[in-house]
């Protein structure tokens, strides 16, 4: 048994009666990823030195003054595109190959503040644009359960590895269901907070109204107890919002008797697969066992939200990766003149499905095409918040799955980009809501033998009943405590 | 064919807040390269905007000053372009909903009264500052100016002559001036000004095919840009040929303007909403507080001077041309001093001194004190004016009282009558010739007369005195 079958609570236990240091979890941490490195290849940067003294310097404030910090000691990875001082920044591309961020995110800043051990930075698809990670400009990650399957994306290194073992948390960012989608793909626990709920300071955008980072851990409650760390209002972000953050682990208790829970009739027909449908109507039954009332509901619009979201997001993306023009930083590749240097270093720099993103993008907002595409996307962005709005006057929780499928085979849609944005069908309309979102593991597909997510909806900044609903709903089925052999 | 005139501007001018207008760094000017900047101004990965308040209320300051209506709700885009002064490849700017829109200013141009309108004024972020090294194969850039807020006016076209786009600017620098925004100092680019212009036969209603005249450096180039191209594209027109959309610059040497580039279609900057920036709604109370801090306009002030001082209309206009000599004028007013003659002086030496040795008022020792107790001295024939005009040389370089200025000196007019008359008698003595011509019906002789006593005197000589007591002598002979 790993330390890491344990919850942060327990092991502050362990670490409080002195049967563990901090060191022993950084190098149990350190260990896995070289174990399992080659095979998983979850991280883009290993930062074992920078760790191990970490390591011993809480191990001194735990000899002196005992826990100090709601994730003190524990092991976490960061996704790639979260600035992290003194340790690279890539968005897993070339353009940015070997970035050394002059600031910290603020997420780091609030993590750095409990006392964590950062054991390095997490491979993704480039600048978070895929959900496979295939896109990364250095390396396949491969999904734990199957290797050659793959982990989903873009957070598919931060899913990886949490699910082998390798840290005991890691963020990711999610604009379309980039941290929901690797989570159910590794059968783990992630959450898309609501919009504004954590900061973007630090976070690099790829499209600024629908990004949002993340904890993806294995447990509901190790999830809450990240969230909580690192949401709150920040002054360098004038997105996040001025909510209180309640301390989510009090609403964790199992009980969800006369919890309204609405199941839309969209995500559970269409191109949902057999094996991810009849884990989610189990799941559903379970609900129902707890005591929760679940009926079925309409999100009438949600049909549209993928091709409004690959509008929105592409445009905001043109925009947003418009400074990586190899002027500041960067690789730049020289050219004859300025006009050349821009070409070279943006052609050479980043990937097809950037560039394939920038271009769609581009074309959106150019005149002439804006009000046909970027404004008719952002009105059909609000008939989605309004169809979610309506569904939470009468229910507390949208539940259904969290994507059509369970993880598919390394390459299989690699060359089928219209294929691969599908997978997001089911997660793309929480963030045009901006609501927040969880996948919790729920069992695994009978024909695969892949993972299920099961995809949790709550109302603006009401993380805590999904989270209530999540945590009944693990308490339950346990399923959580199933785990890849790798 | 006659032809009109018409005349857009669009004038950028730097708000001087304290810090810029989306991060903390120091909006000083002159700091060495690179020295105020910050990951946000630098356009770093992962940096976001954060609204400068100030910057907010200079821009509503100065678009109630300029009578536009203030946005209830207003919103940040992005206009995206690739330049290396452009760290983001994009600047925030406004596009839909601007700040202010429809408002106005009044221009006089050779005593005619004309309102100009302004279309609107938005709020943006500057750009950093690229210098080309000469034979160089790369450019230098400094990110020191990245992100002062800037407010860009754009002018209604309704300016029909090159005097009336020099007046326009006149104005506009006076009344940021006023409100206290901005330097406005064409020389450190805290004021910029492009113009658009096009001719069109009188009476046509369409407008004709524009040129824009950029990197305009002064207001003196502006108004000579604008009247070179007025020419230009008359004679084009008349020679059967037709104006292109171009972008020109003014070379003042070669006197012309120089194409840079000729502009097909219109730039497609993709704006569309930031969404790093939530909308701004501007509370009724907010306008308020900010209406509430604007303080008397060129326009009033001049009014005033006119109603209740009586000073002419002219002396008005330039007085309250620029507000530091306004100021200054104010400033002696409450040291009592007679209007006519502080404006007199104010207008007169003072601004000559000014400008010939490219100073403001604040930056030299006279004081409004000062001015005013030499202006009584002559009032109460201490000195004479040509004395006053050393004294004023002396107060300007070096400051102090003119009182003991005059004692230590011995600058006090001679009003001795005896004395005088002791000096015309020599005087006459000695230029019989012009004793004779006087006689003989020659007035002006007196002149002369007076000129030889004023001289012996070394100027001190009270000339009215002078004048009195040299015809009472000729006449005793």
């Amino acid at each position: 048994m790993s330390l890491f079958d344990h919850s942060i609570d327990e092991l502050h236990q362990l670490l409080h009666k002195k049967e563990i240091s901090v060191s022993d979890l950084t190098e149990e941490s350190i260990q896995r990823v070289n174990e399992v490195g080659e095979k998983v290849g979850s991280f883009l940067h290993l930062s074992e030195e920078g760790a191990r003294k970490k390591a011993s310097e809480l191990d001194e404030i735990l000899s002196s003054d005992g826990i100090k910090g709601s994730l003190f000691g524990i092991p976490g990875g960061i996704k790639d595109n979260i600035m992290t001082k003194g340790m690279p920044t890539t968005c897993a591309s070339k353009l940015l190959d070997g970035h050394d961020p002059v600031y910290d995110a603020t997420v780091m800043n609030l993590l750095n503040k409990e006392n964590f051990v950062n054991i390095g930075k997490l491979n993704m698809d480039e600048f978070a644009m895929g959900s496979s990670t295939e896109n990364s400009g250095y390396k396949l990650t491969r999904n734990p359960w199957n290797t050659d399957r793959v982990p989903g994306g873009s957070s598919g290194g931060s899913a990886a590895a949490v699910a082998s073992g390798e840290v005991l948390f890691s963020l990711g960012s999610d604009t379309g269901g980039s941290i929901r989608e690797p989570a159910a793909f590794c059968g783990i626990v992630g959450m898309k907070p609501t919009y504004g709920r954590v900061s973007r300071y630090g976070l690099v955008a790829f499209a600024s109204s629908l990004d949002q980072i993340g904890p993806m851990t294995r447990t509901v409650k190790d999830n809450a107890l990240v969230l909580n760390a690192i949401s709150g209002h920040d002054h360098f972000d004038s997105t996040s919002v001025n909510e209180s953050v309640p301390d989510y682990s009090e609403v964790m208790t199992g009980d969800i008797k006369g919890l309204k829970v609405a199941l839309p009739k969209e995500y559970i027909t269409g191109g949902v697969h057999e094996e991810v449908r009849e884990q989610i109507l189990k799941a559903v039954k379970r609900f129902e066992e707890l005591g929760a009332v679940v009926e079925e509901v309409s999100l009438p619009h949600s049909q549209y939200a993928t091709a409004a979201y690959y509008v929105i997001a592409s445009s905001e993306a043109s925009a947003n990766l418009a400074r990586f023009d190899g002027v500041r930083y960067g690789q730049r590749v020289e050219g004859e003149n300025l006009i050349e240097m821009y070409k070279k270093t943006r052609s050479e720099g980043f990937g097809d499905e950037v560039k394939r993103r920038i271009m769609l993008g581009t074309f959106a907002l150019s005149s002439g095409f804006y009000d046909e595409y970027y404004k008719k996307a952002q009105k059909v962005r609000t008939l989605i918040k309004q169809d979610f709005e309506e569904i939470f006057l009468n229910y507390d929780v949208v539940i259904g799955p969290t994507s059509p499928t369970t993880a598919f085979k390394l390459g299989d849609q690699v060359d089928e980009p219209l294929t691969m944005y599908a997978n997001d069908v089911l997660t793309i309309p929480v963030n045009l809501a901006g609501v927040p979102g969880i996948s919790v593991p729920c069992g695994l597909g009978k024909d695969t033998g892949m993972p299920v997510g099961l995809q949790i909806i709550g109302n603006h900044f009401d993380e805590k009943t999904v989270y209530k609903a999540a945590y009944a709903f693990e308490q339950a089925t346990e399923f959580n405590k199933q785990k890849p052999e790798l | 064919m006659a032809y009109e005139t018409i005349i857009g501007l669009e004038v950028h001018v730097e708000l001087k807040t304290n810090s810029k207008i989306f991060c903390g760094c120091s909006t000083e000017f002159g700091a060495p390269p690179n020295t105020h900047t910050c990951p946000v101004c630098l356009g770093h990965p992962g940096v976001l905007p954060v609204l400068n308040e100030r910057a907010v209320e200079y821009a509503m300051k100065a678009a109630m000053a300029l009578n536009c209506e203030i946005a209830t709700v207003t919103e940040f885009d992005r206009k995206n372009y690739f330049y290396p002064d452009n760290p983001k490849a994009y600047q925030i700017s406004q596009l839909d909903k601007p700040i202010g829109e429809h408002g106005w200013i009044d221009i006089e141009v050779e005593g005619k009264k004309k309102r100009i309108g302004i279309t609107r004024l938005h709020l943006e972020e500057d750009a950093g500052k690229l210098t080309h090294v000469d034979g160089a194969d790369y450019s230098l850039v400094d990110f020191n100016r990245a992100g002062t807020p800037l407010i860009e006016i754009v002018s209604e076209p309704d300016l029909r002559s090159p005097e009336e786009a020099y007046a326009y600017l006149e104005k506009l620098k006076a009344i940021m001036q006023y409100i206290e925004v901005s330097d406005v100092k064409m020389e450190e680019g805290s004021l910029r000004c492009d113009a658009n212009v096009s001719i069109r036969p009188l009476g046509q209603k369409e407008f004709g095919t524009k040129t824009e005249l950029k990197n305009l450096n002064s207001f003196a180039f502006v108004q000579k840009g604008l009247a070179y191209e007025e020419e230009r594209q008359e004679r084009e027109l008349e020679a059967g040929g037709r104006i292109l959309q171009e972008t020109r610059r003014w070379d003042d040497q070669g006197k012309k303007t120089i194409l840079m580039r000729i502009k097909e279609g219109s730039d497609d900057y993709r704006y569309f909403p930031d969404p790093d920036l939530v909308d701004l709604t501007i509370e009724e109370e907010w306008k308020e507080k900010v209406r509430a801090e604007i303080p008397e306009l060129p326009d009033a002030r001049k009014e005033r001077y006119v109603k209740d001082l009586g000073l002419p209309e002219y002396d008005a206009v330039v007085l309250t041309q620029q507000k530091s000599l306004s100021d200054f004028f104010e400033e002696c007013l409450q040291h009592e001093a007679p209007p006519k003659q502080a404006s007199n002086w104010i207008m007169g030496e003072v601004s000559r001194y000014l400008n010939a040795n490219n100073k403001e008022i604040q930056d030299v020792p006279l004081t409004s004190e000062g001015l005013v107790k030499l202006i009584e001295l002559i009032e109460k024939g201490t000195i004479s004016s040509k004395i006053a005009k050393d004294v004023f040389a002396e107060l300007i370089e070096n400051g102090g009282d003119p009182e003991q200025i005059v004692k230590d000196k011995g600058l006090v007019q001679i009003s001795d009558e005896g004395e005088l008359r002791q000096m015309v008698n020599e005087v006459i003595d000695n230029n019989e010739q012009s004793v004779e011509d006087y006689k003989n019906g020659k007035g002006k002789a007196i002149g002369f007369l007076v000129g030889q006593v004023m001289k012996a005197s070394k100027g001190k000589a009270n000339p009215q005195l002078v004048n009195k007591i040299i015809v009472e002598e000729i006449n005793k002979r």
